[in-house]
């Protein structure tokens, strides 16, 4: 193990932790301020890439068609909670459960009958296509690079609109006791709009950002937002600064534990066997670190303040 | 208020044994006549089909013990059958094809595994729970896929379909067909059963208000967690079940979305009645039949109806057929 190695495998991490944090931030907001378990928000995702790709193939250039499919992805992200998931606010989880599974069934099969079961590609946009060299002879692409860049600009961001604006107020407060918000006056059902809108923007940008270096295929959604799901809950569901830190961790642990999980294991057995069992723990080393974490905290790290439930 | 009291309160419908047997009996009389119809016609396929759907049946009445009755959603219920259906696969990969040790040993793992897991995700109340029951899930897939040695990602073909104490019973479509019949009749009276039993009040009573089952006296995690083995076991069942069934083992039968089609299999039917677990899951997999010989994408049908159902036919199934006599009754 090189430390060049180490520091590319360091660098995906971070891709893929600020890649989780882009689809976890949206869906703890969400989860934390309406009491939603969206499970379609990974669907959002996974439309972000192909809008992205729709939109490149009619206008041929990234920006006007990350615009564009931003766009799409709200308006369709708003058409779905004006169609079924303002209908179940009210309901209990059970509810809230099944009914976005079946939009998740709905919308990969749909998918599929729009694009076709075909894996798509995305190019990756001209001005960022190269490769910087992090040392002599190690390369490293610097889409990833933007991605990271990215993710961190618009994770300060939300920072500063959570803090220190009014509507991050009420986002907070809506996530501690959403009944006393509404009863002091504010709109909650517009407040559930501009969260929910914003979250479902923040899925379809991870998603048309991740759209050239992936192929981008019905079902992608599923699995990041398995793993979006045990990062709002290592981090405790409505917290933003809980989902960042957790999302991170999670990007961290999952990528270096895939890459060096078989020398670890060589220095305590046989090469064989490591080799044998290094994948296995590797893909459920973040889910032990859950399970770990929930038993120490049953309510993640960083519960929302005052938060009852 | 003591145990006994407890145990003394009335029920809260009338009991009318012959309408609530009438139900049951007639779920039960139709999967009895189901080869009689298949010779019939000669369709063969029916008996597959209905076998199917007996053994998800009895994965469904277990998950409905815990969402119905005890309030616990478990999103990772498929990890068990697919530990059940490996023990099958794994045990029968080393020579040992006999239903007097897989069996046993199919039920033990998944109980097994489901009294460890529990242990950590009965710490956690609401969402949580479903989260860390998914986490579980997943984690048992992984392992699953990554067993080189019995097929890893592809899973492993059984050799063979068990035997019992030797002979070859399970050979034939038709025996095994009525040996899954006795297996889900039997599961569905130890269900109702545990469900009337002093054990099942308590756990209806933690799913209403845990803090007042606490405060009454009753250590609810205890209750909540043998809740919880016992529907592993039942999984462990389903998945010997489907093991001998398709002969073939994949991780496939772990996955979250075969965890929550069989969330939607309880719903369906109408939660927290074992009837509709029943019936959930032959709904479903005679959903999954019609339609998928009807159209490609199926799921994009039947994604939207899980919508329908959810936003305006509460209750499920049983739910919906009991407003319509009751309308039908008022008329």
């Amino acid at each position: 193990m090189t430390s060049t190695l180490f520091l590319v495998q360091v660098l995906n991490g971070l891709q893929l932790g600020v890649l989780l944090f882009l689809i976890a931030a949206g869906l703890t907001l969400v989860f934390g301020v309406m009491d939603f378990i969206n499970l379609a928000h990974g669907v959002q995702y996974m439309l972000g890439a192909y809008l992205a790709v729709a939109f490149y193939g009619a206008v041929g250039n990234f920006l006007i068609a990350l615009l564009l499919a931003l766009v799409a992805a709200l308006a369709f992200g708003l058409l779905l909670d004006f169609l079924v998931f303002r209908h179940l606010y009210e309901r209990d989880h059970l509810d809230q459960v099944i009914a976005t599974f079946g939009v998740i069934l709905f919308l990969n099969h749909a998918v599929r009958v729009v694009w076709g079961a075909a894996p798509l590609t995305l190019p990756v946009p001209d001005f960022f296509s190269g490769s910087v060299a992090l040392t002599d002879g190690q390369l490293y692409p610097v889409w990833r690079l933007v991605i990271i860049a990215s993710g961190l600009a618009i994770a300060a961001a939300l920072y500063a609109l959570v803090n220190f604006t009014r509507i991050g107020m009420l986002v907070r407060a809506g996530a501690t006791n959403a009944r006393m918000v509404s009863a002091l006056g504010v709109n909650i059902k517009r407040l559930f709009m501009i969260v929910f809108g914003f979250g479902t923007m923040l899925a379809g940008f991870a998603g048309i950002m991740i759209a050239p270096i992936i192929s981008v295929e019905p079902g992608m959604g599923d699995n990041i937002l398995i793993l979006a799901l045990v990062v709002i809950v290592i981090g405790g569901i409505g917290s933003i600064r809980g989902a960042f830190v957790a999302a991170l961790l999670i990007g961290l642990v999952d990528t270096l534990g895939r890459s060096f999980s078989i020398d670890i294991l060589r220095l305590m057995m046989g090469p064989s066997p490591a080799r044998m069992a290094g994948p296995a723990i590797a893909s459920m080393l973040i889910y032990v670190l859950m399970a770990i974490v929930l038993y120490l905290r049953p309510a993640g790290l960083f519960p929302a303040k005052g938060r009852l439930r | 208020m003591t145990g006994a009291a407890l145990t003394a309160a009335r029920p809260s419908r009338p009991f009318r044994p012959a309408r609530e047997a009438a139900l049951p009996a007639s779920i039960f009389l139709l999967f009895a006549l189901l080869p009689l119809l298949a010779a019939l016609t000669a369709r063969q396929y029916l008996l597959d089909i209905g076998a199917r759907m007996m053994i998800f049946a009895i994965a469904a009445l277990a998950l409905d013990l815990l969402v119905g009755y005890g309030g616990l959603i478990s999103f990772g219920h498929a990890a068990f059958i697919g530990l059940g259906a490996y023990a099958v696969g794994i045990l029968s990969a080393h020579g040992i094809g006999d239903a007097l040790i897989a069996l046993p040993v199919a039920v033990a793992v998944a109980m097994l595994f489901a009294s460890l897991t529990g242990i950590v995700c009965l710490r956690t109340r609401g969402v949580y729970f479903i989260m860390i029951t998914l986490a579980f899930g997943q984690m048992a897939y992984f392992i699953a896929s990554s067993l080189a040695p019995y097929g890893g990602d592809n899973g492993l073909t059984v050799a063979a379909r068990n035997t019992i104490a030797g002979w070859p019973l399970l050979k034939s479509d038709r025996a095994f067909y009525y040996f899954a019949f006795v297996c889900l009749l039997a599961t569905y009276l130890f269900c109702r059963a545990l469900v009337a039993s002093r054990f099942g009040r308590v756990l209806r009573g933690a799913k209403d208000n845990a803090v007042r089952m606490a405060t009454i006296g009753f250590t609810v995690r205890r209750f909540q967690h043998v809740a919880y083995v016992l529907a592993g076991g039942l999984g462990g069942l389903s998945g010997f079940l489907l093991a001998n069934s398709t002969e073939f083992v994949s991780p496939a039968y772990m996955s979250w979305q075969q965890s929550g089609e069989l969330i939607v299999m309880v719903i369906l039917g109408g939660v927290g009645t074992l009837d509709g677990a029943i019936i959930g899951s032959v709904a479903y997999l005679l959903a999954e039949e019609w339609l998928s010989g009807l159209v490609e994408n199926w799921k994009v049908i039947f994604g939207s109806a899980l919508v329908l159902v959810v936003l305006f036919a509460r209750g499920g199934l049983i739910g919906l057929a009991g407003r319509f006599a009751r309308w039908f009754s008022h008329a």
